[in-house]
């Protein structure tokens, strides 16, 4: 993996049909840290997540890497459901990336990933025999298979129960650290535990606002007492 | 395990206790309903036809099913391959799509004579016309499975560099095929049809071609025995098919589990 850049949006702007979902955004996402955004449903966090991964391209401005590399096949995707194929088997699932791009798939690192999620048991299992927090397990093994120096993440752990939801956290921040990662949460507790960063969207035309994150590194745990204080502030901020 | 083993048995029994009813109202029609047995002969009367007429009924099975089969292969490999051709190149879908809805707004039967005429008696108009009626329902089961892709899952091909083609064979092809296997089902099931409207035309043999010679002399216990056998080889038919498609879709839940 190359060194993770940091992203610059430049003056974008998006239309959703005739309203402006963005209008003049300036922002600066840092290189090599977790960038969480948070914001009511239909604000444009999921728009905003698909522009910086080429899925979308903006109406005006534009999106570019400090570094001054082109962002795509530089960028890992990681969405709601875990989006694995049903007649795939977990492996396969996980060297996805590889076959769609032509070339070998390497089975030793795919089994290696599985073994770092802890479904090394699981290799061969289709993904309807899995459960949730299992299937989310193997959705990550596939984006450390890619090995992108970009990670965006559309509210991976928000199907989950709280438990297995606490878990993935710990796996995803422990995994993806050192790369530039933009995560789209509805959940306070899972951004104070996973923020560098913490930025709240609201209104239209989008507007981002920092948020203080606790001290600490990332994961933090569950019961850290910063996380907890921190979490209840932005609940109650995000209920105004 | 018993209780699977007695599901099972119920399973095929059910048909065959409805079919044991089905044959026990129509023998009490032939034998006390007033009606002349070369318009409704008894069960057994046909029963008597099949064994009787064996040497006649099994070359003309072989006929029909040797059609319905070439025509299932055929139909399937084109209307495969058109679907795949609509789902690719959508210029393609705009001119061709329009002929294909036309294709089925003319019936078969009003082609049967046409299609005689440009390829013979033998068996190349059967299969031609098998292809026509089984041609648009895989077509348009495929074309809805490619359409229908889940979008997660082309996001997710993006951003991993996918070409078009991989994405297809890889992702879209593979969602496709529970639709597409709807699609070789009902094919299966009225693939016969056109092989036997084919023969009724004008044909040399085959199991329409028997019915018709039949119905003409009056043996209407002739013509009930060749649609009895022509009814068991579509439903053979259609279970091994059915059995082959289960197998090969080997991630979906079974019917089985559901009912």
């Amino acid at each position: 993996m190359h060194a993770p850049p940091a992203i610059h949006l430049e003056g974008v702007g998006l239309d959703f049909g005739a309203a402006p979902l963005f209008r003049n955004l300036d922002l600066c996402i840092g290189a090599g840290i977790i960038t969480v955004l948070l914001g009511a449903s239909g604000v444009g966090k999921t728009s905003l997540l698909r522009m910086l991964g080429g899925l979308v391209a903006p109406d005006y401005g534009r999106i570019v890497a400090a570094d001054g590399q082109p962002l795509a096949g530089r960028v890992a995707w990681m969405g709601q459901q875990d989006l694995l194929l049903p007649w795939a088997r977990a492996t396969d699932n996980v060297m996805l990336g590889a076959r769609l791009r032509g070339e070998r798939p390497d089975r030793d690192r795919a089994g290696h990933l599985l073994d770092c999620v802890g479904l090394s048991a699981h290799a061969a299992a289709l993904p309807a025999t899995l459960s949730g927090g299992m299937r989310q397990r193997v959705a990550l093994a596939r984006v450390l298979y890619e090995d992108r120096p970009v990670v965006l993440m559309d509210e991976p752990f928000s199907a989950l129960d709280s438990v297995t939801r606490a878990r993935m956290q710990d796996l995803a921040g422990r995994m993806l650290a050192g790369r530039t990662v933009v995560l789209i949460t509805h959940d306070p507790l899972e951004a104070c535990r996973l923020a560098d960063r913490m930025l709240l969207m609201s209104g239209h035309p989008a507007r981002l606002d920092a948020i203080d994150v606790p001290a600490g590194a990332v994961p933090r745990a569950v019961d850290d007492a910063g996380v907890l204080a921190a979490q209840s502030a932005l609940l109650r901020r995000m209920m105004q | 395990m018993t209780g699977t083993a007695t599901a099972r048995g119920m399973r095929l029994l059910r048909p065959l206790v409805t079919l044991a009813g089905l044959v026990a109202v129509w023998g009490a029609l032939a034998r006390w309903g007033h009606v002349p047995p070369y318009m409704l002969p008894g069960p057994d009367a046909v029963a008597r036809a099949l064994w009787m007429q064996r040497a006649q009924l099994a070359p003309a099975a072989l006929t029909t099913l040797e059609e319905t089969v070439m025509g299932l292969v055929l139909g399937i490999g084109a209307g495969s391959a058109l679907a795949i051709g609509m789902a690719v190149c959508a210029p393609l879908r705009r001119w061709v799509m329009p002929m294909v809805l036309l294709s089925q707004a003319v019936p078969v039967f009003a082609l049967a004579p046409l299609l005689v005429l440009w390829f013979g008696f033998g068996m190349a108009s059967k299969v031609v016309m098998a292809v026509l009626v089984i041609f648009f329902p895989v077509t348009s089961a495929l074309g809805d499975g490619l359409r229908q892709t889940e979008p997660g899952w082309m996001d997710l091909a993006r951003t991993m560099g996918a070409t078009r083609w991989r994405v297809l064979v890889h992702v879209r092809l593979p969602a496709a095929l529970p639709s597409f296997a709807s699609g070789v089902r009902m094919a299966t099931a009225i693939a016969p049809i056109g092989a036997v409207v084919g023969e009724w035309v004008g044909a040399s043999s085959g199991l329409g071609f028997l019915m018709q010679t039949a119905n003409t002399r009056f043996q209407t216990d002739l013509m009930f025995a060749a649609l009895a056998v022509l009814a068991a080889m579509t439903v053979l038919l259609w279970w091994g098919v059915d059995r082959a498609l289960v197998r090969a879709l080997y991630w979906l839940p079974r019917h089985a589990d559901v009912d």
